[in-house]
């Protein structure tokens, strides 16, 4: 038994596999070493979102699942929130819409209730139940983007509802197409995304992402616009600028007259 | 005619009312003329110190209305409009403005100050006078016009009368010719029954004309649509106003779908014209949950899950369903043309 080894010694030869072991054994070596830092690095990040998501359903369950159900089912009181993402609950908490104080014709904004990280842990849990539209990436938030590329894009899909100014304009049975002044650009994108309440969904095939940041582009452009023909009158168009002479023009001529016609003293 | 009256008592420059017999009711007991109101002095016709004020105080609005006239000729000179800055266009016409209106204003209102407060303050009754003219000034009027044929032959040179007559007659008919080439050279008929899709024609996406492929279009989605070919038309503009789609994807389980409308739709996507039936505008405010559509002119409403049925407000038919399909590529496509004229109703229209 020992003969054979001693033979291989004495002529300084090694095994002819010993060479692949030697590789084998240091690729092991680095890989499982490599593997052990990268596991416990994602186990980090796997233990923080895990907490964030347990945070956010904590979050959820407190505060959601009377109408949305707890497991995201839905029920009589609120639809169902399977595959809305993660844009859908930042857009709906985050603007302060939900938790909705009443029942009406749609939900209206109100001062939001949670901090932003509570917001994103509920949005992380709400895309861990099931996947759905994700929050928006800052690039295209940023409204560096083609403003006339973006009105145009505004006035064919958007302005019919919002007014051509982002005004805002009246729905049907009391629902309504909110002004887009003060909305943040994060809240723009994941509305057209995900269609909150009557808006239609305008997904990444229909308008892209690049396009979608245009529209955004064009919306801050104008708030930044001056009026260079006075008051805005909230940029209503015909009907808040006939109110205003209607009232004010006329009460001018009114108050006129009354002087001409009065006896002086 | 004016007159004066005495103050305090019922005037007798007004003449009491005195219907005609026959066609009216005489009021017996009718409330008498009360007069005017005994006539209170000014303060102005009083006090001659207080007329001295009111005096410096009209001659004050027509300085004013100068310091005015001045404002705006400086103001134009300050702020000059530079191109492409609108602020400067702002400033220039707001200052500008305000001097006018300063200028003219005063003369106005210190005219009217002059009138109320120094100018004679008694009341007076002006008179209505007839509208017939006296008898004499009719006699004359004849006078005038038979003297004007006498010397004109007009009655008596009757070929020179009727020539004038038949060239006063015919002298508007090249405005005709003119006013009847504003309508259009082709029957209308026939272009407002077809718009250009037609079988085959992709449906792409407005303003960009990316076609659209049934895979991108999902539940609750609302494309605006313009035929593939609308670029290469001769008048893009007017096609489009009548070939503008929109695009809605809906649960297939809630269209009701009418007999020999099977087809028209490709798994829930249905296309309907955007041209409102009832005045011709663009119906595109879709409410995606409860399916309705809402024009913003006169508030007609459709309901898209029973074909576009009119279900509010002054349109009489329903938005015409554009036909379509996929093809080889998976890209959404028209099967035909619409089925019916769209837009608003026209007299030759049979349906």
């Amino acid at each position: 038994m020992t003969n054979p080894t001693r033979t291989a010694r004495r002529t300084g030869r090694r095994h002819p596999l010993a060479t692949v072991a030697l590789i084998a054994v240091g690729l092991l070596g680095t890989g499982g070493a490599y593997a052990l830092f990268t596991t416990s690095a994602t186990a980090e990040t796997t233990v923080a979102a895990a907490a964030q998501v347990d945070e956010g359903q904590k979050l959820f369950v407190a505060n959601c699942a009377t109408c949305h159900g707890l497991n995201l089912e839905g029920s009589t009181q609120g639809p169902t929130l399977i595959g809305v993402g993660a844009a859908s609950v930042d857009f709906q908490v985050g603007s302060g819409r939900m938790p909705l104080a009443q029942t009406g014709p749609q939900a209206e904004v109100k001062p939001v209730q949670f901090t932003q990280e509570q917001v994103r842990a509920m949005a992380a849990y709400v895309a861990s139940v099931s996947p759905g539209p994700a929050i928006p990436d800052e690039k295209y938030l940023t409204g560096e983007g083609n403003a006339a590329e973006g009105a145009e894009l505004f006035r064919v899909n958007c302005a019919m509802c919002h007014n051509v100014a982002g005004a805002g304009g009246a729905l049907t049975e009391g629902k309504f197409a909110p002004a887009l002044n003060d909305v943040s650009a994060a809240h723009i994108y994941e509305a057209m995304v995900t269609g909150p309440q009557n808006m239609p969904v305008f997904n990444d095939m229909n308008i892209t992402p690049e396009q979608k940041a245009d529209i955004i582009t064009y919306l801050k452009y104008i708030q930044e616009q001056p009026e260079p023909g006075g008051i805005g009158l909230g940029n209503l168009g015909p009907v808040s600028e006939g109110l205003f002479i209607w009232i004010f023009g006329l009460g001018a001529i009114v108050a006129i007259t009354v002087w001409l016609t009065a006896k002086s003293n | 005619m004016a007159n004066d009256t005495d103050t305090g008592t019922p005037s007798t420059a007004v003449e009491p009312y005195a219907p005609s017999a026959g066609i009216a009711v005489v009021n017996d007991d009718a409330i008498p003329n009360p007069g005017f109101p005994p006539e209170r002095p000014r303060v102005t016709d009083l006090d001659p110190a207080v007329e001295q004020q009111q005096e410096r105080r009209v001659a004050a609005w027509f300085l004013l209305s100068i310091v005015g006239t001045v404002v705006a000729i400086v103001a134009y000179i300050v702020f000059p409009i530079t191109p492409g800055d609108q602020g400067s266009v702002r400033l220039n016409n707001l200052f500008l403005g305000l001097g006018i209106a300063l200028a003219l204003l005063s003369i106005g209102l210190g005219a009217v100050h002059w009138s109320k407060s120094l100018m004679e303050g008694h009341d007076l009754v002006e008179l209505r006078h007839g509208t017939r003219g006296s008898d004499a000034t009719r006699a004359k009027a004849v006078e005038v016009f038979q003297l004007g044929n006498k010397e004109s032959g007009f009655t008596r040179r009757k070929l020179i009368r009727n020539s004038l007559i038949g060239a006063l007659v015919v002298s508007p008919l090249p405005a005709v010719m003119l006013f009847r080439d504003l309508a259009p050279a082709e029957d209308p008929v026939g272009l407002l029954k077809h718009t250009l899709w037609e079988e085959g024609t992709r449906l792409t996406k407005d303003p960009t004309g990316v076609p659209i492929r049934a895979a991108d279009v999902t539940l609750g989605s609302v494309f605006h649509v313009i035929p593939e070919n609308l670029a290469e038309s001769e008048h893009p503009l007017e096609e489009k106003a009548k070939a503008a789609v929109l695009l809605m994807r809906l649960d297939p389980e809630q269209l009701q779908i009418s007999a020999g409308r099977e087809d028209w739709h490709y798994d829930g996507i249905v296309a309907y014209s955007k041209i409102c039936t009832h005045v011709g505008c663009p119906v595109a405010l879709y409410e995606q949950h409860t399916h309705h559509l809402l024009c913003p002119c006169h508030q007609s409403q459709f309901d898209i899950t029973r074909e576009a049925a009119v279900i509010f407000g002054p349109a009489k038919r329903p938005l015409p369903q554009l036909p379509i399909t996929v093809d080889d590529e998976g890209y959404l496509v028209a099967r035909s043309d619409f089925n019916e004229p769209v837009g608003p109703s026209f007299w030759e229209r049979s349906l």
